[in-house]
């Protein structure tokens, strides 16, 4: 399986990365090296085994439905590049 | 009289609490050494004022007799984990100069037991690489120079935390392991790193790359203190759902110079064409150190090893690429305006990210995308059973692995940095430990033909950090590393 250009520029509009056409080659190659790399899992019969997802096997504990955090929006808003009252601000999203 | 810069952990805590000498003296030796390492680029934010206030808060507590376990030291932090107040970036351009209004549950313990803040630390982008060249802030240099005077990498992503601890800018560090980033750069500094069990250290307030994979651990000078560091940032925490409810030993205690009759287990894959003869040598060093201390040596085999390093480039990836996803301009970091909002998105990530992540992030998009998705993902998360299941296999016929660090020394600044696989391939001893969850510790043993440190692995099993640390111990009496940069950077 490899990678052509215009995969690259989907996968890059998937994952919101802003991607000039003249870097288009040049991370097609590196994203076949390291695909072509990957492939070699292929090799491994994994019939019937299932994915192991995370090293610990532990069930969502459970806690009492209750507020224990919370009630400072000026902190959590300290950060953002821009802000209106309690609100991040973004550009206009809807016509 | 040795300089205070001098003492390992233990013994500084040991001076503090006979009051040899002050917190605040300890402290202040600790920043004037770090102002003198610019050269070194270990430290992307010093924090003296603020060292100098903890330092003399722990000075009342020990004249007190209320101090904590780690009370006085001074350490450095890597900027992956979030510090209240203090800038935290990842060593990425797109958090800018992002200010927690948190701190990560493993500082906050540190803290509450009385340690100081030195500084953050230099690290791999989002801890992703290992060489700590793909840092926003340029890369780290290893305290070891080449033959001819070149720089080195300190090994990464915790390139800033092994180059402090070897430089001895700070009595210890923290830092992360996703793949190898604590072991890695430890062999390539002549200093222990430790990475405890996955679920061991709280990864709160730490920034993510790869969830299912990212554990805190210690770089420190010593096995022993890499013990006493352990007993601080370990604990369950249920802020992280992947926290497990364990109590914590006294990992100090384990060291007991004690492991007759410990079966030590050598797997034979580790035993790759490549590797240089004096790894192999090093490694056969390190088998007879052990059997004189009473160990047995018995041959194991984890037949999946090759397929660990394909499989941790696609699930590293395809976490990153979920993980890296709330980097959008909005809540915290830089932002690029846009036409629209998606443009604003698109502008800041494509300014905000570094070549590697970028890389790291379309990989991961790819494999989870839509056709694609069954075909790399998944059967890389079954091949991470595979893998867990080669070590319960093992873990039947012995109680800890042994093996190299790494495939080589560390290397020139620049030489790898083209070719992402060529780096990809540092990993190759360490990443298996992380897929399987297990903890692995890293401890310096000996020196390759041009002077550089070369480390040894011993892998443990799940939550048996006390007899890692055990076996570790012994290794590191038997190997008797005591060599120490010289100084250039301080000229």
């Amino acid at each position: 399986m490899s990678v052509d250009e215009k995969t690259v520029r989907r996968i890059a509009t998937l994952a919101r990365i802003g991607v000039r056409e003249e870097e288009l080659p040049a991370l097609a190659k590196e994203l076949n090296t390291i695909i072509g790399f990957v492939e070699q899992l292929s090799e491994v019969d994994t019939e019937g085994v299932k994915p192991f997802t995370s090293p610990v096997e532990n069930t969502m504990r459970w806690r009492e439905d209750a507020v224990t955090d919370g009630g400072y929006a000026e902190q959590v808003l300290a950060n953002a590049p821009a802000k209106d009252d309690e609100y991040f601000a973004v550009p206009k999203v809807v016509e | 009289m040795s300089k205070l810069t001098d003492l390992n952990l233990a013994q500084a805590r040991d001076g503090l609490v006979s009051k040899a000498f002050s917190a605040v003296e300890l402290t202040q030796a600790h920043i004037e050494r770090v102002e003198a390492s610019d050269k070194l680029n270990a430290y992307v934010l010093k924090t003296p004022e603020k060292a100098m206030q903890m330092a003399k808060a722990s000075d009342a507590k020990i004249a007190s007799g209320t101090h904590g376990p780690l009370e006085g030291l001074p350490i450095g932090v890597k900027d992956l984990f979030c510090t209240q107040g203090v800038r935290t970036t990842a060593s990425s351009k797109i958090l800018g100069d992002f200010i927690p209004p948190y701190e990560s549950t493993v500082t906050q313990n540190l803290w509450t037991d009385g340690a100081v803040l030195l500084g953050k630390l230099n690290n791999d982008e989002f801890a992703m690489g290992s060489s700590n060249e793909t840092s926003c802030f340029g890369p780290v240099n290893n305290p070891y120079q080449g033959a001819n005077g070149e720089n080195l990498v300190p090994g990464g992503s915790s390139g800033g935390s092994s180059a402090a601890v070897a430089a001895r800018l700070g009595v210890a560090a923290t830092a992360t392991d996703t793949g190898g980033s604590i072991r890695q750069p430890a062999a390539f500094t002549g200093t222990v790193g430790l990475k405890p069990t996955y679920g061991r250290c709280s990864r709160w307030g730490v920034v993510a790359f790869a969830s299912s994979l990212d554990q805190a651990g210690p770089i420190t000078q010593t096995v022993r203190d890499a013990a006493i560091m352990l007993g601080s940032m370990a604990s369950f925490d249920s802020r992280d759902t992947t926290s497990v409810a364990r109590d914590v030993p006294n990992y100090e205690a384990a060291l007991t110079g004690n492991i007759k009759g410990l079966r030590v287990g050598i797997p034979k894959e580790y035993r790759v064409d490549t590797m240089p003869a004096e790894i192999e040598a090093l490694w056969q060093q390190g088998m007879d150190w052990l059997k004189q201390a009473g160990a047995e040596i018995v041959d194991v085999s984890l037949p999946h090893t090759k397929y660990a390093l394909p499989a941790y480039y696609i699930i590293a990836p395809a976490e990153a690429s979920s993980n890296l996803a709330r980097y959008d301009g909005v809540r915290y970091g830089v932002r690029q305006e846009g036409v629209d909002i998606d443009d604003m998105y698109a502008n800041s990530r494509a300014a905000g990210f570094g070549d590697e992540v970028k890389r790291r992030v379309m990989v991961g998009t790819y494999a989870l995308s839509a056709g694609y998705y069954d075909a790399y993902y998944v059967k890389a998360l079954q091949v991470r059973r595979l893998i867990a299941e080669d070590f319960n296999r093992a873990y039947e016929k012995c109680d800890v692995l042994l093996t190299p660090t790494t495939p080589s020394a560390a290397f020139a600044v620049g030489k790898e940095v083209e070719d992402p696989l060529e780096m990809y391939l540092n990993d190759v001893f360490t990443v298996t430990v992380n897929l399987a969850g297990l903890p692995g510790l890293s401890v310096p043993a000996g020196l390759d033909a041009h002077g550089l440190p070369l480390g040894l692995q011993l892998i443990g099993k799940a939550f048996d950090e006390e007899q890692l640390l055990r076996v570790g111990e012994v290794l590191e009496t038997a190997a008797g590393f005591t060599t120490r940069p010289n100084e250039w950077w301080s000229a």
